[in-house]
């Protein structure tokens, strides 16, 4: 691949992750990881919408007209949201239960709109694709680790599996609640800031 | 005397200061060394304060204070263990080494695991030992039930010290108590074991052993028993909630002794009374935070007595809420706290009459948080910087007004 290419793939992983330094999309971060079943879902539907509307908007980023370009761009994220929501209610109904409004958030969540504007306008499709598969990917990452110890600290279970704590094991409440989840993703970016020395200017 | 100072002066100092040895654990060498001795630093720049208090001095005369508290409630853990359990020949002195076996690994697991973060933190960020652990490493047991899992005890003092404190930069800069935010994260995570509505009064031997090597669930067995305020908030409508509590075997009386279930430090109002005296005389705390706290849950309780509510509780008189609960314990020790209260003299008064207003506020209008001490502390303790910009600003602007009378006179 491409070093350009994999620089707009790799970097919002860690450098110029979407949660953990650009602190987008908090809302649903916290919302959606009680369990790592909904933050995986959670990841696929907001990487598909971002993905595809950084596609989209890229293609149509010469005939938009400034003025309105948010409008349009609104008009292109909601489309793909109700798609996916349709699909998720088709197809992992009880999944869509638990995640309820937060699929249909997705088109306020920050990412995809932030994408769009920032990158998907000034860029051809198939950066545009990559950076929006990037994204998504990056917030998905976060997403999922914070499920993981939100769901092991309180539940003592990892995907819906149990973990070998014994019967004495205790559940923690407050990872549970959203408070917890900040928490915790408060330390992710202690932890991440802490290795990579990304100072915030 | 003088010859192991000067021993220690130029044998073993060189070795942890800066090209020394050891010189990455300055700050347990520093730490051991201001505590048993004065040390010859002085202060580098102005102003001089001829005083020769330190932060060690203070910190040690705030667990002075702290001991009346420990000593009653090392008997009373014992005495309620003793009465609960039925056993018959209870004395004072099996009263004292029964709770002593409750309380003091409580206490020596807070000072030990607490400590360990401190001194990491102190080696790793390289400052200074914070003095103020001394206290919040005595406060923090105080406020549990001595039946609390030692290992949530760990777990509990370290968020405290971690979250509470350290990430912020150490003492000096921490928004909230950290002892009290150790309390509150334990409340939410695991309220089954500290929750205000039961509390555990004694369990049976072999679970005490059980819990003490870290496995609980032979707890379940412990005698549990609901507190002076669960009562108060579970009085039906239109009863008399003193009847209540009477029927339960609370009086005035003894929840001012103290000798009822509930956390270790809190419950006698005589043993925390000696400490505010104290307090206040060596002038270590601030007797306007204390004093305008009883004076807001005062008001608050006389303001709900007043109001003609179908309310057991709000009708209970505004003294009870004075002796029940953790209130008086959390005024006294936990918002006097100099980092997290306010600083300004006004904002003290402020901070204080709200912190009491809101205890009572939060115990009788929210049926879900019997006790509302801790949360009501900690929710000042944010509010705290903001009740001081409004101070200074006004001060600020009474002093331009009075400039401009001056100038226009």
């Amino acid at each position: 691949m491409a070093s350009a290419a994999k620089k707009l793939l790799m970097d919002p992983f860690s450098d110029n992750n979407p949660v953990t330094i650009q602190v987008l999309g908090i809302c649903s971060a916290l919302a959606v990881t009680v369990k790592v079943d909904t933050a995986i879902v959670m990841t696929l539907a907001l990487t598909a919408v971002v993905t595809l509307s950084n596609f989209v908007i890229s293609l149509l980023r010469n005939v938009i007209p400034s003025g309105i370009r948010m409008i349009v761009e609104m008009a292109v994220i909601a489309t793909l949201v109700i798609i996916a929501d349709q699909l998720l209610q088709a197809f992992l109904f009880d999944i869509s239960k638990q995640l309820s409004v937060f699929v249909g958030l997705i088109i306020t969540n920050c990412i995809v709109m932030g994408r769009a504007e920032a990158f998907a306008l000034q860029n051809p499709p198939k950066e545009s694709l990559l950076d929006g598969l990037g994204n998504g990917l990056g917030y998905g990452i976060v997403l999922i680790a914070v499920a993981s110890i939100r769901e092991i600290l309180g539940f003592g279970k990892w995907f819906g599996m149990s973990l070998p704590f014994g019967e004495n094991f205790m559940g923690n409440g407050l990872a549970l609640l959203a408070p917890g989840a900040f928490i915790i993703l408060g330390l992710l970016i202690w932890a991440q800031r802490t290795i990579t020395k990304h100072v915030e200017e | 005397m003088k010859f192991l100072f000067d021993f220690m002066e130029k044998n073993i100092a060189p070795l942890f200061e800066k090209g020394g040895k050891f010189e990455r654990l300055y700050p347990l060498y520093e730490a051991g060394d201001t505590f048993v001795r004065t040390p010859g630093d002085v202060t580098p720049s102005a102003p001089h304060v001829r005083d020769s208090i330190d932060q060690k001095r203070l910190m040690m005369f705030v667990i002075y204070a702290l001991l009346p508290c420990l000593f009653l409630g090392i008997w009373n853990a014992g005495n309620q263990f003793n009465i609960n359990n039925g056993v018959a020949d209870a004395t004072l002195m099996t009263d004292l080494l029964r709770g002593a076996a409750m309380v003091l690994p409580i206490v020596m697991v807070s000072y030990i695991v607490g400590g360990i973060w401190e001194v990491l933190f102190a080696v790793v960020r390289r400052h200074e030992i914070n003095e103020g652990f001394l206290v919040t490493g005595m406060l923090f047991p105080l406020v549990l039930p001595p039946t609390l899992p030692l290992w949530q005890v760990a777990v509990g003092i370290s968020f405290g010290v971690i979250i509470g404190k350290e990430i912020f930069g150490g003492v000096g800069y921490n928004i909230l108590n950290p002892a009290l935010t150790g309390r509150a994260f334990l409340f939410f995570a695991y309220p089954a074991q500290i929750s205000g509505d039961k509390v555990w009064v004694g369990t049976a031997q072999t679970a005490l052993d059980n819990s003490i090597l870290g496995t609980v669930a032979e707890n379940v067995d412990g005698v549990t028993m609901a507190t002076p305020l669960a009562i108060a908030a579970a009085a039906e409508k239109g009863t008399d909630a003193i009847q209540a509590l009477g029927d339960a075997g609370f009086s005035l009386w003894n929840m001012t002794v103290g000798n009822i279930p509930g956390c270790i430090g809190s419950t006698s109002v005589i043993a925390i009374v000696l400490g505010m005296v104290f307090l206040i005389i060596t002038g270590i705390a601030s007797w306007r935070v204390m004093a305008s706290g009883i004076i807001g849950c005062i008001a608050m309780g006389a303001l709900f007595n007043a109001l003609p509510l179908d309310n057991a509780f709000a009708s209970l008189p505004f003294v009870y809420h004075l002796v029940m609960g953790g209130f008086l314990f959390g005024i006294v020790f936990m918002a006097t706290d100099p980092v997290s209260c306010s600083a300004t003299n006004t904002g003290k008064w402020i901070y204080g009459f709200l912190i009491g207003a809101l205890t009572v506020l939060i115990r009788v209008a929210n049926p879900a948080y019997p006790e509302g001490a801790m949360l009501a502390i900690l929710f000042m303790n944010v509010m705290a910087p903001l009740i001081d910009h409004f101070v200074v600003q006004s001060h600020i602007k009474k002093r331009t007004a009075y400039a401009r009378a001056l100038n226009n006179a």
